[in-house]
């Protein structure tokens, strides 16, 4: 698969709903027609506008292959939901507006951040979290890589990272050193562990061309 | 460093097996896997969610507080009013009220419904301009000294003198795990706390101090912490309002993690540095005389005084500072305080006075060695020629502005810096299991610098054991007490408290199986997982044999620092060349290479030192290039509290990093020094000095954006020196 825009930090352009446009209308009428792509909020297109919210609303989170009964307002995020709700805490609310990485899980297998996505915009997609990645406590190669090459200090955008470089490395087996600096644009790290991160794509790339899973 | 042996002496390099060796984290695997729970990451059952008020303004008198409404919503559990009518708010961000609610949403709309009138009150933000400041009387001089005669030295005929203005605007910590902490009392007194920060042991004084409960009630966690930086030592006042809402809110446990804009705002900032400076040496490049008068802010309350001249102490100088009041958010320790600032300004001075001279700055900065610092010099003349060599500085460097002749200019520049960083406080309780187990526990913290990797490292090492045989429990207080995490004295103090325990918990087993082996205790040594007879290795027994005979009463004993022996000391230094290009045309900056020569005694992890050095090179091309705190000259607002528009160095952004520790001889005796400030000093200098030497000109502040480069290559009164 041809790897394209290192970040999705936007749903996609069938479910347009920004989380500023859903935090603003909360409560008022959507139309269903911009949104019966994914059936994301189960508006068929010749219903008329669905209200959601301002209270809870029930729906269910495909979650490291687990199904999630959620009961949310609409304007919680992915990221909240994640980590309020559910105590997966993995993914970090950092800038906590789609700027930092920290909060980087996979939808749909391409990594999005879970603080500028709504949860109930996550609907029927399939859900990924660092905790999904190692189900039996094992690491990944590129966790690996990480503790191999010592890229984290304080650890905290380390979960982001490790997301956005198993995306990486899952797309384009054989990234170059530009390649990694462009998949990791969209991360940001205050310590300072860019140098080992960038050693550690390639440690974990060359662990994928000898068969490992991401 | 005694002369006369001591058993707890650090092991000679022969005989080391851990210590100085590239050895990974030892809680890596917890943090890239995510399993490793911070502050931010403690959800306990019932978790109420804790939101500040915050004054949107920079300056004013509340008029009223108006928190009714806000009470009236469902959910709501405890507001508490922190500063009352009638205070006066000196910054953006100063907390007002404080809610609890059972959801962040809630608290979140509860925050909105609080009502607050204020009186505006005038605001001063302009740190930059002295003259203004001082119209705005919000100026004190904290410092007016001379030495020598320096009127007479600068008019000294032979004198070559060079002029010019230097600074720095402030700039946050922005750690990226909000300061912040979770509370719960629980039956009678206790008080449970989460909280990031770099002071464990030292916290429940101060929360007992201020909530009037007894400190042993308190108990205070912090496994993991997601920077700090310096800024994150004390109880800070939302500290105390988390917990007193958990109390209000019958002891359900609240958290309470800034946002990012207050994070920003309140939670901690660099002061800045701004200073008018004259220095002269003779023709042959002897330094003779400074004058400088300098200025910066740290807040409401000014800012410390910069040392300056930075490590070179020029026989002749006059040096004055004023601190400016500004309504800003504070100043918190930021890495080695008030030594980047000092450095921009020195070597910035300096190396335009050896660009006048039609002298290699190296060469210069070796010529006045004898200026610096006794006890530092022989670290600077080790490594100035070992950063020269690998930043390849003969083949790239050339006089000021002689660089290539296309629009993308090269160019080098060097700076050196120091730090005291002598190992703090700690005790440690060591303990031997009988079934060969081995634990560290205290009351320190890792940061993010390898703590853990350390301690564990030392106790192994003293035991002649693996490093996965020794357990090491930190971030709790109810271990034994370990000095705050800052000035880089963790490393020492830790390390050589866990060297004293471990090497006294080591004797306390051996004077137990020393009669089985039939020799006496101290004929005994602890060596690759076995305890044997010196010289006799074929009388031994493994470490789980010995431990064995312990019974029913393991080994413990209390580690202390300081102690007999001295295990640590003070003064590193270390030297920094960046190699730059600059696009004249642009004004773009690009980072070729940096290198960081860098001396911390005996290192302990040679794979965490590097990562510390390689963070702060990190963190210095970050605000050498991007960085800084933009507030509004009328509202005293913060313009870009967030992280797209607060410009952290993203991986693009960093180039070649090449990171020398120096080690062996004349480094290790020394005990193990602190790493974490002195490598984040230089970079601002060292790479504003490159970009003189690429373009010929002095930009004359940091953060170096385009527009500054631009406006130093168009003329000199945008800064640009004559």
């Amino acid at each position: 698969m041809k790897r394209k825009k290192p970040k999705q930090t936007e749903p996609r352009a069938e479910t347009v709903v920004s989380r500023r446009d859903f935090l603003r209308g909360a409560g008022v009428a959507v139309s269903g027609s911009i949104l019966t792509g994914e059936g994301l909020l189960h508006a068929a297109a010749d219903t008329p506008a669905k209200v959601l919210g301002p209270g809870e609303t029930k729906f269910v989170l495909r979650i490291n292959g687990k199904p999630h009964r959620m009961n949310l307002e609409p304007r919680v995020t992915l990221l909240d939901a994640l980590r309020d709700r559910l105590d997966m805490t993995g993914a970090k609310r950092v800038c906590d507006r789609g700027t930092c990485g920290a909060c980087t899980v996979m939808v749909d297998g391409k990594t999005v951040y879970a603080c500028s996505m709504l949860a109930i915009e996550a609907e029927g997609r399939d859900i990924t979290t660092i905790e999904g990645l190692t189900p039996e406590g094992k690491l990944t190669p590129v966790m690996q890589a990480f503790v191999d090459n010592d890229a984290q200090q304080c650890g905290f955008c380390t979960p982001g990272f490790v997301m956005a470089m198993t995306a990486l490395v899952k797309h384009n087996p054989n990234p170059t050193p530009a390649e990694v600096d462009l998949a990791l644009s969209g991360n940001l790290c205050r310590c300072g562990t860019y140098h080992g991160q960038k050693a550690a794509a390639l440690q974990a790339a060359k662990s994928m061309k000898r068969g490992a899973e991401a | 460093m005694g002369t006369t042996p001591c058993k707890y002496d650090w092991p000679e390099a022969s005989k080391r097996k851990l210590i100085g060796k590239r050895i990974s984290r030892v809680d890596g695997p917890a943090k890239a896997s995510g399993r490793a729970r911070y502050t931010y990451d403690i959800n306990p059952p019932g978790l109420l969610y804790g939101k500040i008020v915050r004054s949107p303004y920079a300056h004013v008198r509340i008029s009223s507080i108006d928190t009714s409404e806000a009470e009236k919503l469902p959910g709501v559990k405890a507001v508490r009013v922190i500063q009352k009518t009638g205070t006066e708010i000196q910054w953006e961000g100063d907390e007002i009220v404080g809610i609890a609610a059972v959801s962040e949403e809630i608290a979140e709309d509860a925050a909105r419904k609080v009502k607050i009138e204020y009186a505006h009150l005038p605001v001063f933000v302009a740190d930059a301009d002295l003259a203004a400041a001082e119209q705005a009387q919000r100026t004190k001089v904290t410092k007016d000294d001379q030495q020598g005669d320096v009127e007479k030295a600068f008019q000294d005929p032979d004198a070559v003198i060079s002029e010019g203005f230097y600074g720095q605007p402030v700039i946050c910590h922005c750690c990226l795990e909000a300061h912040g902490q979770v509370t719960q009392f629980s039956d009678g007194p206790s008080l449970k706390i989460w909280q990031s920060t770099q002071g464990v042991s030292v916290n429940p004084g101060q929360y007992a101090e201020v909530l009037k409960i007894p400190a042993a009630s308190i108990d205070l966690v912090c496994e993991y912490m997601g920077g700090g930086f310096g800024s994150k030592f004390q109880v800070d006042r939302w500290g105390i309002e988390c917990a007193r809402l958990s109390h209000d809110a019958a002891g359900e446990p609240v958290k309470i993690m800034l946002e990012r804009a207050a994070e920003l705002q309140v939670a901690g900032i660099r002061p800045s540095l701004y200073g008018k400076i004259r220095v002269a040496a003779s023709k042959d490049g002897t330094l003779t005389a400074w004058q400088s008068e300098s200025w910066g802010t740290g807040g409401v309350g000014g800012a410390g005084v910069p040392p300056l001249p930075y490590v070179f102490n020029i026989p002749n100088q006059k040096v004055k500072y004023t601190a400016v009041s500004t309504n800003t958010g504070g100043a918190r320790a930021w890495r080695a305080p008030n030594h980047p600032q000092s450095a921009v300004l020195t070597m910035g001075a300096l190396d335009d006075l050896a660009a006048k001279l039609n002298m290699d700055p190296i060469d210069f900065l070796t010529k006045n060695m004898d200026l610096a610092p006794e006890s530092l010099r022989k670290y600077y003349l080790d490594e100035l020629p070992i950063a020269r060599r690998l930043a390849e500085w003969d083949k790239y460097w050339h006089p000021r502005g002689q660089g290539a002749s296309g629009p993308v200019k090269r160019g080098l520049g060097v700076s050196l810096h120091t730090w005291g960083g002598r190992g703090h406080n700690s005790t440690c309780n060591v303990t031997i299991h009988s079934d060969g187990s081995v634990e560290v526990a205290l009351g320190s913290q890792d940061l993010g610098v390898g703590t853990r990797t350390v301690i564990g490292i030392v106790a192994a090492e003293s035991l002649g054991l693996p490093l996965e045989a020794v357990t090491v429990k930190l971030g709790d207080s109810r271990y034994p007490y370990s000095g705050a995490s800052g000035g880089s004295t963790t490393v020492g103090g830790v390390s050589s408290s866990t060297r004293r325990g471990s090497v006294d918990a080591r004797e306390a087993l051996f004077a137990v199986v020393a009669p089985g082996l039939g020799v006496p205790p101290d004929q005994l040594e602890a060596v690759d997982g076995h305890v044997r007879v010196k010289g006799d290795p074929a009388k031994s027994l493994t470490w789980k044999q010995a431990c064995a005979k312990l019974g029913t009463k393991p080994v413990q004993v209390m580690g202390k620092n300081p102690g007999d022996c001295n295990l640590t000391s003070s003064g590193v230094g270390g030297v920094q060349i960046a190699d730059v290009s600059v696009d004249t045309e642009t004004g773009i900056v690009k980072m070729n290479r940096m290198v960081a020569v860098q001396d911390c005694g005996l290192v302990i992890d040679l794979k965490t030192a590097e990562s510390q050095v390689f963070g702060a090179m990190v963190m210095g091309i970050t605000y050498a290039l991007f960085e800084e705190r933009v507030v509004d000259a009328q509202t005293g607002k913060a313009l870009n509290a967030n992280m797209e528009a607060y410009k952290l160095a993203g991986i693009g952004d960093i180039p070649d990093l090449v990171v020398h520790m120096m080690t062996g001889p004349g480094y290790d005796e020394r005990g193990p020094v602190g790493l974490a400030e002195p490598p984040t000093v230089s970079p601002g200098a060292a790479i504003s000095n490159a970009v003189a030497n690429a373009i010929g000109v002095r930009v004359s502040t940091i953060p170096i954006t385009p527009d500054k480069v631009l406006a130093a290559l168009a003329g000199p009164e945008k800064g640009a020196m004559a």
